[in-house]
């Protein structure tokens, strides 16, 4: 339940290409740290390498060390399969598996790795992980049903009970609320809310209010040029990012002044 | 202005619409007519020719058992061949295409997807002679295996073919000849499921393999049952490759390796065709016919599998 994560020098490729260059943050428990930045800046990539699910692409490689309570990420024995499945993950898109209904989509995670659960144990877990999304009364009826049959921001609610059914330490973010409806966005930063109470929660915005309003610290990236890999250019409590920022860079990108 | 507000009036006409749009339109529902018009005419020439042989007295019938006495143990060594073909091609087909889409390294996936693909482009009368002179002498002592091992299952209750020229010969000819098209169906279908579903899977802690079953192959279930189905359609027309390697004596037996076998519809054509006169080439048709029907049914029945589970098939 709800680890820290250190990161030490991380450097993310792409095949030969540097994308992300040198970044040295601590990531909290039970708390929600929100990653902001242009876009290309590397924040998704970075988020993508908390979880091991970067070098899903062909060619694409990181260097530097990763510990999540202990643990390094990157070691030789660590197998992507179980940090995957200690770290769960929103993607931008809502993306619930389109073959199965409500209820077989929740359930998807604890089938995986030949885990057996008995049918009434998993009627309990599946319930309480749409509880915990707060989507349970919106679906209760209709369990069977396609999971594509939901509104969007319910698919997204849907995928993070697909994610915090299979109980992660931690809950990453890749823009979740980007093709949301404002209504749903605000359902979702309250669940958000609400998870931090058990998850450490990671999450990457484009919207600053976003960042504003749910996160306790803020990260902010960004990059010299195209081309350039992208950096940390700072990291600090949210209330310090948006009031009064160590660096001219996080100023400018925040009151809209960015080049 | 006021005449293309009146135009655009709902329910009272329709938009204008531009020429190259209209013969746009035209032309491709002419291809759609054309295409019904084609089989319409077949249909009926097919029709028109087997009514001979469909009022005609029993014993006039070549065979003299009359005309389902003739047609039956054709219709069942058509589906029998077809069904070996389909059994052995389906799993080996979504295989390699799982192959070269999740597993191969790219350079020897672009590699194997054209050395699959060349598969198609060999001649049905050259896999014919292959299967003859390579494939069924090397099968017989499988057969003898199979005979004495598992002789107690009706389907290799022998005497074993000395010559290897069976149907499960004629089969697996069908399989190979069909493989590359379930196979390059399959593939383009895996390779068309969305990465968002592929990552999912992925990001819940599943195994390459986990991946696949929750992801790729739901995903591509309708696609590669249309491939097999097209394959099937092949297997079920294909000619030449059986007239030559398939044994034919006797009617109808589920025994795959001996020497008496029923023919297929479309070899016995071939075979028939050029010595036929009379009633018996309008026997002759009432089998293609028959061939007709059943391409039909399975494609009905396909097309039915694949919309039975519609909600659930991606596509929304």
């Amino acid at each position: 339940m709800a680890k820290r994560i250190d990161c030490s020098d991380v450097n993310i490729y792409y095949g030969n290409f540097l994308a992300v260059e040198g970044v040295t943050i601590s990531i909290e428990p039970r708390s929600i740290t929100a990653l902001i930045g242009p876009s290309g800046c590397g924040k998704s990539t970075f988020l993508r390498t908390l979880n091991r699910m970067h070098e899903v692409i062909p060619g694409a490689r990181v260097e530097g060390k990763v510990v999540m309570d202990g643990q390094d990420l990157y070691g030789s024995d660590a197998d992507p399969v179980t940090v995957r499945r200690q770290v769960g993950m929103v993607f931008q898109r809502p993306n619930p598996f389109p073959t199965m209904s409500i209820y077989e989509n929740v359930a998807a995670g604890l089938r995986l790795n030949g885990t057996r659960t008995k049918k009434a144990e998993m009627d309990e877990l599946v319930e309480s992980s749409l509880r915990g999304a707060n989507l349970w009364e919106e679906v209760k009826d209709r369990l069977d049903r396609p999971g594509s049959s939901l509104s969007g921001g319910q698919q997204q609610r849907l995928c993070i009970a697909r994610a915090i059914a299979i109980e992660p330490d931690v809950l990453l973010m890749d823009e979740p609320c980007s093709a949301l409806d404002p209504i749903s966005t605000l359902a979702i930063e309250d669940l958000m809310a609400e998870l931090k109470e058990r998850y450490t929660i990671v999450i990457v915005t484009h919207n600053m209010q976003q960042a504003a309003r749910v996160s306790e610290s803020t990260g902010f990236f960004n990059l010299n040029g195209i081309g350039q890999p992208g950096r940390l250019i700072e990291f600090n409590p949210t209330e310090k990012i948006f009031s009064n920022p160590d660096q001219k860079a996080t100023e400018d990108y925040i009151s809209g002044r960015f080049g | 202005m006021t005449a293309t507000r009146t135009q655009s009036e709902p329910g009272t006409s329709r938009p204008p619409r531009r020429l190259g749009d209209r013969v746009f339109a035209g032309t491709a529902r002419g291809a759609g007519i054309a295409i019904l018009v084609i089989l319409a005419g077949v249909a009926a020439f097919l029709v028109a020719e087997a009514i001979p042989a469909l009022t005609a007295p029993a014993e006039e019938v070549p065979g003299g058992r009359g005309l389902v006495g003739y047609i039956a143990p054709l219709i069942f060594g058509t589906l029998l061949a077809a069904i070996i073909a389909l059994i052995v091609a389906t799993p080996l087909a979504v295989a390699i295409a799982l192959f070269i889409t999740h597993y191969a390294p790219r350079r020897l996936a672009q590699g194997l997807g054209y050395v699959v693909d060349l598969l198609a482009a060999i001649p049905s009368i050259v896999y014919g002679f292959w299967g003859i002179t390579w494939l069924a002498p090397r099968l017989v002592p499988f057969y003898r295996w199979l005979e004495d091992n598992l002789g107690f299952i009706p389907l290799f209750a022998g005497p074993t073919s000395a010559t290897g020229r069976t149907m499960m010969t004629a089969g697996l000819v069908l399989a190979i000849m069909i493989l590359p098209i379930v196979s390059a169906i399959s593939r383009e279908v895996f390779l068309q499921v969305p990465t968002l579903h592929t990552e999912a899977a992925l990001a819940l802690g599943a195994t390459r393999w986990e991946m696949i079953r929750m992801a790729v192959i739901p995903y591509g279930k309708s696609g590669v049952i249309g491939g097999s189905m097209l394959g099937l359609g092949r297997a079920l027309g294909e000619t030449l490759a059986v007239t030559l390697v398939l044994s034919v004596s006797g009617g109808i037996t589920f025994n795959l390796i001996s020497s008496g076998n029923p023919a297929t519809i479309a070899a016995n054509i071939a075979l028939q065709f050029p010595e036929s006169t009379g009633i018996a080439v309008n026997t002759l048709i009432a089998s293609g016919l028959a061939l007709f029907v059943i391409t039909l049914a399975v494609n009905m029945l396909a097309r039915w599998i694949v919309n039975r589970r519609a909600d659930f098939s991606g596509a929304n």
